[in-house]
């Protein structure tokens, strides 16, 4: 009792191959953030900048990054689902 | 400002209110069990899953704390919704799976899957619980502040009210009961708010203040009847004090001219006066003014997203910064001044008023900031528990989209929201945490009182997901796992209740004595303990083979403590509590120092004991 998870944990043969991409995703968006930090901490005149219809880069970058964010969930989302399918499929014809 | 309360508000408040309860104790039968209580035996459906994410997440501190920093310090507000919903890429992409994979009901199964080690266990718990404490306090400050506007009631009572309520709702019903409550209300807050954002962009901006707007006068000093003169100390400023129609007002005088302030006098003979009358008599306004808008317009009428962004760029307005708040006495009366600063909208429009980025120390308390936001949420523990809520790994993962796309439309909202507060003059000089509802009761008392039900359940709610986190750690990770205490599954459950209520009382006492605080910013010190005890643990376990028990125990331990010391002797922490003497350091933001500081110790006790690692099954 009490030394099994809350739900039961299903096999899954494509852990690895979310795991390695997840990490590439995870190192992008990485880079676009530091940009962010980086253009405010040392150039933050550049901040004030308009880029799109009036709007400074500060508001276009930082809204751009709740939406990247998003993006790159739907697609990790996609990806991963399909290579489920996929992987698991495989796993259970040899079995 | 004066509070009255309004009846209309009141009965939307407690029906809300009433309705959380009720959902609470349906639920209660279905918790019976330990994964009942602890995960909602796992069964919630993802999107439910998602949106009571954004639910948890879209705490007092988002709702509260960004808009209220955004009306008062611009863009810098804004920075929290950026840092809070990058954190998510890191759950997502690097937590959310594994951790599902690994836990049972709480963050300690999964660090310790590998180990079975009693110090992980230990040191684990008491990061959960000094993280949720931690993320408690600002929850409890940003329910005081409501329910003085809401109910006309004291700060305190708020705090207390919550506190009752949430413990009543833990200790009945556990996760289902607030799960579904999260769902509900973090539905709510994003329909609301888009609404509230709408109409503030239907208003536009305006340079006409409205009548209950604090609007200065100027006025040359000639001709005043001036009836004394004072010197602060610490900013040099004159400000003089006239008599009009039998009141005393107090005005700054700069070169030939007088400009008119707000302030607050506590009198010799004990009494508060609100820019010299008592509080009934509604002298006492809200702020925020467009003193200025581009190409010499007085009203834009309704404006586009973008054209409302330029607009406020190239405006200006007239601010009441913290660090313009004058203090001087007159023949024995203290008196508090706040002092009107105009302000570009270009300026309030990048990141530079909060954070100092300018200078050395405000470039590191920046950088440490967004730093700790990054890798705060993913090392959250009620935001971690919720992955054993849902049945797989794939709905772990589907629910972590859906909270994504539903927080950063939220965190968009934000910058209308504490934006819109800011020109349309509805900002509380003494506390910033109420501009979010306190904009939507300019647009509508109804919209208010629903707001308002919405923000007091986004406390509810999110106290409620941090108690029942708080008391896992301690009935399920000390007493069951660390004390091997053995307790049947009605006697955890008993445990994890009575946990709850201890925990629920120390965050009543905690929010009385931070109150005032922004609430966002102390939910970034949350973050701050949370990854840097938490974060390089679950890293190095799901990505470092040579990572020991020991190594997770020190990492946990040297992360957890020196975020602590470092925020426990801040200068922030010096100014809230009037510490007299200068801070050890300059530092506000500790993420910079302990999160390397946190993997630096996890690597090198690893290293030391590879021996323990000998035998031990890798983990998938």
């Amino acid at each position: 009792m009490l030394h099994e998870p809350a739900a039961k944990v299903e096999k899954d043969a494509a852990s690895d191959w979310k795991a390695k991409l997840g990490i590439k995703l995870f190192w992008l968006y990485c880079i676009v953030y530091m940009g962010f930090v980086g253009i405010a901490v040392f150039a933050t005149e550049t901040m004030k900048k308009p880029v799109l219809a009036g709007t400074n880069l500060a508001i276009i970058y930082g809204m751009g990054l709740i939406i990247f964010a998003i993006i790159l969930g739907l697609i990790y989302n996609h990806l991963c689902t399909k290579k489920e399918d996929e992987l698991n499929a495989k796993a259970e014809e040899a079995e | 400002m004066n509070y009255v309360a309004n009846p209309i508000a009141i009965a939307i408040f407690l029906s809300f209110v009433g309705f959380v309860l009720g959902m609470s104790f349906y639920f209660a039968r279905k918790a019976k069990s330990a994964a009942g209580y602890f995960a909602a035996g796992g069964t919630i459906h993802w999107f439910v899953n998602g949106i009571a994410f954004a639910g948890d997440y879209l705490s007092a501190a988002s709702f509260l704390g960004i808009c209220g920093m955004i009306a008062t310090m611009g863009y810098d507000g804004f920075l929290y919704s950026i840092g809070y919903l990058a954190g998510w890429i890191v759950a997502l992409f690097v937590v959310a799976e594994p951790m599902k994979r690994l836990g049972k009901y709480t963050f300690t199964d999964a660090l310790d899957s590998k180990f079975n080690s009693k110090g992980i266990q230990l040191m684990a718990a008491i990061s959960t619980l000094a993280v949720s404490i931690f993320y408690l306090i600002p929850q409890m400050v940003g329910a005081g502040s409501l329910i003085t506007p809401l109910l006309g009631l004291p700060q305190w009572i708020g705090v207390v009210m919550v506190g009752a309520i949430v413990i009543t709702i833990v200790a009945t019903a556990g996760m289902t009961s607030t799960t579904y409550v999260q769902f509900l209300k973090g539905g709510l807050l994003i329909i609301f708010s888009t609404v509230l954002s709408i109409a503030v962009l239907n208003k536009g901006l305006s340079t006409e203040p409205r009548e209950q707007t604090f609007s200065p006068r100027i006025v040359p000093a000639a001709t005043a009847d001036i009836k004394a003169e004072v010197v602060s100390e610490k900013s040099g400023q004159t400000f003089v004090k006239l008599e009009e129609e039998g009141l005393f007002t107090w005005w700054i005088k700069q070169d030939d001219m007088l400009e008119e302030t707000q302030f607050i006098t506590k009198t010799a003979a004990g009494e508060t006066l609100y820019n010299g009358a008592p509080k009934a008599d509604n002298r006492f306004k809200s702020v925020g003014l467009v003193a200025k808008l581009p190409d010499g317009q007085t009203k834009t009428g309704p404006v586009g997203v973008f054209k409302y962004f330029a607009t406020v760029q190239g405006s200006e307005i007239i601010r009441y910064p913290k660090g313009r708040i004058a203090k001087i006495e007159d023949s024995g009366d203290h008196v508090e001044i706040f002092c009107p600063a105009i302000a570009k909208g270009e300026d309030l429009m990048v990141p530079g008023q909060k954070f100092k980025i300018k200078d050395g120390i405000g470039k590191l308390n920046f950088i440490s900031l967004m730093l700790a936001l990054f890798f705060g949420t993913a090392s959250l523990p009620h935001i971690l528990i919720r992955y054993y809520t849902v049945p797989s790994q794939r709905d772990a993962r589907k629910s972590t989209i859906v909270a994504i796309g539903s927080i950063g439309f939220f965190y968009v909202l934000t910058l209308f929201m504490g934006l819109g507060a800011m020109t349309l003059g509805v900002i509380d000089v003494g506390d910033g945490n109420m501009s979010a509802p306190l904009l939507a009761k300019a647009f509508s008392s109804v919209l208010f009182a629903i707001i308002s039900a919405i923000a007091f359940a986004t406390v509810l709610g999110t106290v409620s997901g941090l108690i029942v986190a708080a008391s896992g750690a301690v009935a399920h990770d000390l007493m069951d796992n660390f004390m091997n205490i053995k307790m049947t599954d009605q006697s955890k459950v008993k445990a994890g209740k009575i946990a709850a209520f201890g925990v629920g009382i120390i965050a009543i006492i905690l929010g009385i004595l931070f109150q005032g605080m922004n609430v966002s910013f102390l939910v970034g010190w949350a973050f701050a303990v949370a990854a840097s005890a938490n974060l390089p643990s679950i890293i190095m376990l799901l990505f470092w083979k040579k990572t020991t028990a020991k190594g997770i125990a020190w990492s946990i331990g040297v992360g957890m403590v020196s975020a602590l010391a470092i925020i426990l002797s801040s200068p922030d922490m010096y100014a809230q509590f009037g510490f007299k003497g200068t801070p050890f350091h300059s530092l506000n933001q500790p993420g910079i120092v302990s999160i390397p500081l946190s993997f630096i110790t996890l690597v090198i006790v690893s290293l030391m004991t590879q021996k323990d690692n000998e035998g031990l099954k890798d983990i998938d």
